[in-house]
């Protein structure tokens, strides 16, 4: 919750961003309504609201200093900072600490590392939400449905620090994974010190995670298609699945391309904090990423420079393919963020 | 609930007689069947891993390490139970959790009510200003580092309470869904308590958080939860043992068990025992299991109001 550009974003953080953005668009449709109020002075609006805007100095003050003075503290990245010294560092060393990572093939193997992930990942709990959602509509029994989505929301409450605590027990030589595997006739895996089993494991434990939880915005919208359209394609005798492909689909597609889009602005910030506790020094050449990699020497080995210019980076790429995505979106199907 | 069925069933059957499509009603049929089973599977992959934990809380460690705990106890004996409970550090702990959770969620209740609520006031002015400082936060924000650095050597919170109550006290996502409840609050209620004297704040603690339990009651749990999950600032700016919250007691703890992971605390580097582990994160999960089922639909309904009409 401190860090947001390091952590990862979840559905709620989608829901945060899809609201956000039709806030945005509300914002944008009030102000361009001509209103008498745009007329009233400063001075005069002080004078008749001043307890209102009392309420507004402790959240904007916290704003300042917790969110803005940060944001300007990124600056370090390209200023040296000496422990001690100015927040905003010392001197002025241009590009110094940009080079020095990009000459890096440390840094290049975690930035790989990332986007392999990432885009595992995104593939993976991206349309699985969806499916769910689809099977879950398709349910007639109100009750059945409910206890699914109960039971399917559960894991979105766990802490991270559980859910690696079950990925470890699960997967350990002595846990249930081994012994499937044994009962079948392989030879039990030491799997969180085989390179090769990270991203599957990851991957598994955010499907477990995320995915019953993902289904909660696809729900929404699927009880806004009108009925009557489904009517008309049973008059016109398309079958369920032609229902679900031309009506249903069609439906929730301005609610995906929403997600698709914030999904893919996370993309570089992959779970940092599930990263961070899965990983062990085994497993670095594949489950060592840019967030963690950026922890370490940045914070562990107190490079603050050069871990925030690792950061600003990273946080370029993902403002910039979120403005990718979002253009693409628009271009072809029409619907976008802003 | 009964008649309702009754009337709709039939109906159906002649929908599908009159549109010719018979033979799809045997394929949807077992298209139900097959849709059933698999959600039954998700359900039932959902909840092993907590089976297995509570399994293996109540099980002997030899039995664990033979590999032999799945869905039922082996060896069942309630001693793990006692050799957690005999740790002080655990209580102290959790007790820890207990008391940032309440903090924390006061002082972001504080903040995001207070705000969402002047927000609220379409006749603010400077209102689309101070909901573009709070929007653009979500897109932008300082890294790691630069929050580091502002918190454990500017404001010098190392080992403090403030560094895990205070920074993540405002959720734009919060603030938003409150903004639009205080929105639909009916202004009649507001312009006659005016006329009856009271002002804004009179207005806002007498009349309206009163009125508003609801999305009040949905936003505390938010936070709540929140915080009883979070780890990462404690971990990030305390090394004082007796001040982690209880997710850093267990992160250590797994930490120890693997190995593999250095061991911050510079504690106990032996190897802690998988029944211990399985004790320590089924106490930890324990409040929010317990509750979950009596709150869910408040976190369903927040993140509604927030999607549907934001």
């Amino acid at each position: 919750m401190t860090q947001p550009a390091a952590t990862q974003l979840t559905s709620e953080d989608h829901a945060r961003a899809a609201s956000a953005a039709r806030t945005a668009a509300a914002g944008r449709r009030r102000r361009s309504r001509p209103s008498r109020r745009a007329t009233v002075t400063w001075r005069r609006a002080i004078a008749r609201d001043w307890r209102l805007y009392t309420f507004l100095i402790v959240p904007v003050l916290f704003l300042l200093v917790f969110k803005y003075i940060p944001m300007l503290g990124n600056v370090i990245a390209f200023r040296r900072f000496r422990p001690g010294g100015s927040i905003f560092g010392d001197e002025w060393v241009g590009f110094y600490y940009f080079e020095a990572f990009i000459t890096n093939q440390q840094f290049w193997n975690v930035f790989w590392n990332t986007v392999i992930l990432g885009a595992l990942t995104l593939l993976v709990t991206f349309p699985l939400p969806i499916v769910l959602a689809l099977m879950l509509n398709e349910v007639r029994s109100r009750r059945f449905k409910r206890i699914v989505q109960t039971i399917s929301y559960l894991p979105h409450f766990m802490s991270i620090v559980i859910v690696v605590g079950l990925v470890l027990q699960l997967t350990s030589l002595n846990g249930t994974v081994n012994q499937i595997a044994t009962a079948l006739g392989a030879d039990p895996v030491p799997f969180m010190q085989r390179p090769e089993w990270f991203r599957p494991i990851y991957v598994s434990s955010e499907v477990w995670q995320t995915v019953g939880w993902g289904t909660i915005l696809y729900l929404a919208a699927l009880t806004t298609i009108d009925d009557q359209l489904y009517e008309a394609a049973r008059v016109d005798g398309a079958n369920r699945w032609k229902q679900t492909w031309h009506i249903t689909l069609p439906g929730i597609r301005p609610m995906m391309m929403v997600l698709l889009i914030l999904n893919i602005g996370s993309f570089m910030a992959v779970g940092f904090e599930k990263v961070l506790l899965l990983q062990n020094p085994l497993v670095y050449s594949t489950g060592d990423v840019i967030a963690t990699y950026l922890y370490r020497v940045g914070i562990q080995s107190a490079q603050f420079s050069y871990g925030t210019a690792i950061g600003l980076f990273e946080a370029a790429i993902g403002l910039a393919l979120v403005l990718f995505a979002n253009t693409l979106s628009r271009r072809m199907v029409g619907t976008s963020l802003w | 609930m009964v008649t309702e069925d009754l009337s709709r069933k039939p109906d159906l059957a002649h929908v599908r007689r009159e549109t010719g499509v018979i033979r799809e009603s045997l394929g949807y049929r077992v298209f139900r069947v097959v849709n059933v089973t698999v959600l039954l599977l998700v359900c039932a992959v959902t909840l092993y891993p907590f089976v297995n934990l509570v399994a293996k809380a109540f099980s002997s460690e030899g039995h664990i390490a033979a590999g032999e705990v799945n869905l039922v106890p082996r060896g069942f004996n309630f001693d793990t139970f006692q050799v957690v409970f005999a740790d002080e550090l655990f209580w102290t702990n959790y007790a820890n959790t207990v008391l940032y959770t309440i903090v924390g969620t006061a002082i972001a209740m504080a903040i995001t009510s207070t705000y969402a609520y002047a927000l609220s006031k379409p006749h603010l002015k400077g209102r689309t200003f101070f909901v573009g400082i709070a929007v653009f936060t979500m897109f932008f924000s300082g890294g790691l580092i630069p929050n580091y650095i502002l918190i454990a050597s500017y404001l010098g919170w190392r080992n403090s309470i403030l560094a895990v109550v205070v920074p993540g006290a405002l959720s734009v996502f919060n603030l938003l869904v409150m903004k639009s409840f205080f929105e639909n609050f009916p202004t009649e209620l507001e312009e006659a308590a005016a006329i009856d004297g009271l002002t804004t704040y009179g207005i806002f603690f007498r009349i309206v958080l009163p009125l508003s339990k609801a999305v009040l009651a949905t936003m505390t749990l938010f936070y709540a939860v929140g915080h009883w999950n979070s780890w990462f600032s404690a971990f990030l700016y305390m090394d004082d043992k007796s001040l982690f919250p209880v997710t850093v007691y267990l992160r250590n703890l797994i930490a120890a068990a693997t190995g593999t992971q250095e061991i911050t605390d510079g504690g106990e580097a032996a190897q802690v025992a998988s029944n211990i582990q399985a004790v320590t994160m089924l106490l930890t999960v324990l409040p929010i299991i317990c509750l979950y089922p009596f709150i869910q639909r408040y976190f369903v309904s927040g993140v509604m109001l927030g999607s549907v009409k934001g």
